[in-house]
């Protein structure tokens, strides 16, 4: 078998597209203008940022004067909770709903809230990683201020009833966002179909450059200022604009919105390819729902298996994948997510996640269908939790419920 | 995070892998909710440890950890192989990332824990030889 370089890792960072490239070097080097000068360089590069803002809205759905560049997601993300905390905590509306396998963004964010006096809903996703309107709905109380949920997770891939909440807030008459970060591009999405108010994106996911995203809020939404200075940003975030990655992010949103029911044909039949092929790998697992996924995501669980080490060895293959275990995490304990599921440590430090894209191949698919089975097998060789699942010990009891049989 | 070229080397090529059937000496340390197990199989003949072999469910510090560890006890007296620090075992890969330590704590426990074992088979109280064996703080 013939060594290969496989990106499975789109769900972390994709690479800039040549298209977004060619977009973006004029605007470093030719149209270099400061875009609040009067002449014509700077009008250009103003005309430039426009253009980027209508094509953003034109992607999801919604006006130009809706949309704010950011410096990714995480910033959206944090602005969006925070504003609505701020404004509406005033008014005695000191309650925020979300769930309990948001991105640390969200999260984060939310436990900084709570140290000012805010109480937060985390909802509990059940077992396949998905949350109900009807969750939400029974969580609504006259103090909340903000719903945030996310519209797809980063590490499951699972897709939630994003219109269906937006319906019960809309009802409820509380503000809804979401974070798009990984859904951008990977599902149809229209802002004011789908009831939301407010939703983050990163553009580095969709092959825009790192550093760079937008919030979009709604007409009508009152937001505090993020960043205090010059006029950028109407006035709510100052700061020079970064123009080639604004420009960039337009390009690529674009492109990534093109075609998104071919991409998701073209996309899925390698991912279920994938898990198919890797789940007959005995006391293995899929997590995550598997049919409201995202196209790209494959997460799987081996038992006896060590994450990192199981991505130092894909790595040493050419294949680049994530894991949850605690040791790719940086802390001890494993991925927020995989516990959210109501897995054992045990089963959430044997996960890898593959995130593939339209780049991927048939041929990528057949290779790391050949190289898993391998890597998990040598790992397992020498790994004494799988001699105790081998030998029936007591220990292994519980976390064996949670994956197919051994043989 | 990077790891030594010495790390990437103990964990892609792991010296010593295995058991050892007629062991005179087995120490496990660890578990599995933290995601590092380590068991260490000694052969003892004459005082001097003439074989050892591990097994190491973990991370890749936690395989080369383990790995370098048997490489520095095979043919050193038990008096010696006593005297193992973590901090020899980090030293010997040339260093390791700072969140990674608790794994070389974990190989020094993994050897005293078979050297107890050993002293145990031998009729022999280890805690006063070997001391007592934490639980690794770092899980706690």
């Amino acid at each position: 078998m013939e060594k290969r370089f496989i990106y499975a890792d789109n769900a972390a960072t994709t690479a800039v597209s040549k298209r977004v490239l060619d977009a973006m070097l004029p605007c470093m080097t030719e149209h270099f203008g400061n875009p609040s000068s009067i002449y014509k360089l700077g009008r250009d590069a103003e005309r430039a940022i426009t253009d980027a803002r209508e094509k953003v809205a034109k992607a999801i759905g919604c006006s130009a004067s809706e949309i704010y560049f950011t410096s990714g997601g995480s910033e959206a993300d944090n602005w969006a909770i925070r504003s609505a905390a701020i404004r509406l905590g005033k008014k005695g509306k000191k309650h925020i709903i979300t769930t309990n396998f948001e991105h640390h963004a969200v999260l984060h964010t939310c436990e900084f809230l709570e140290k000012q006096g805010f109480e937060v809903t985390y909802l509990p996703v059940d077992e396949n990683g998905l949350i109900t309107a009807e969750q939400v709905r029974d969580a609504i109380r006259e103090d909340t201020a903000i719903v945030s949920i996310m519209y797809a997770n980063n590490e499951i891939g699972t897709i939630m009833p994003i219109k269906e909440i937006g319906e019960v807030c809309r009802e409820k008459k509380v503000l809804f966002h979401t974070d798009a970060v990984q859904a951008v591009g990977n599902v149809p999405i229209n802002v004011a179909e789908q009831n939301i108010d407010m939703l983050s994106c990163s553009g580095h996911k969709i092959h825009a450059q790192k550093g760079t995203g937008f919030l979009y809020i709604r007409k009508g939404i009152p937001i505090v200022n993020l960043i205090f200075g010059g006029g950028q940003e109407r006035g709510r975030r100052a700061g020079t604009e970064n123009v080639p990655a604004i420009v960039g992010l337009g390009e690529a949103i674009t492109a990534a919105c093109e075609n998104i029911p071919a991409k998701i044909a073209k996309v899925s039949a390698m991912r279920d390819r994938l898990i198919d092929g890797i789940t007959k790998i005995p006391c293995s697992r899929l997590n995550g729902d598997r049919k409201q996924r995202l196209c790209g995501n494959v997460n799987i669980s081996f038992l006896g298996v060590e994450g990192e080490s199981l991505l130092l060895l894909l790595d040493a293959n050419g294949i680049c994948a994530s894991s949850g275990s605690a040791c790719t995490s940086g802390s001890l304990d494993p991925s927020h997510v995989l516990l959210a599921l109501g897995l054992p440590h045990e089963v959430a430090h044997g996960s890898m996640r593959l995130s593939i894209s339209e780049d991927t191949t048939d041929e990528d698919v057949d290779y790391i269908l050949e190289v898993v089975p391998k890597v998990v097998e040598r790992i397992r060789a020498m790994s004494p939790l799988w001699e105790d699942i081998q030998n029936g010990k007591e220990n292994v009891q519980k976390p064996l419920k949670f994956v197919s049989p051994l043989n | 995070m990077l790891y030594s070229e010495k790390v990437m080397d103990h964990f892609a090529n792991p010296r010593n892998v295995g058991e050892i059937e007629d062991a005179d000496g087995i120490g496990e340390v660890g578990n599995a909710k933290c995601g590092d197990i380590m068991k260490m199989y000694i052969k003892v003949e004459g005082g001097i440890i003439t074989d050892v072999k591990f097994k190491t469910f973990g991370c890749g510090a936690a395989v080369a950890t383990s790995s370098i560890a048997t490489e520095m006890l095979k043919g050193k007296s038990i008096e010696d192989a006593l005297k193992l620090t973590n901090k020899a075992v980090v030293e010997a890969l040339e260093g390791l990332p700072p969140q990674k330590l608790h794994c070389s704590v974990l190989a020094e426990q993994a050897v005293k824990s078979a050297l107890s074992d050993y002293y145990r088979r031998q009729g022999i109280d280890p805690v006063p030889i070997v001391g007592e064996i934490g639980e690794c703080e770092a899980c706690h």
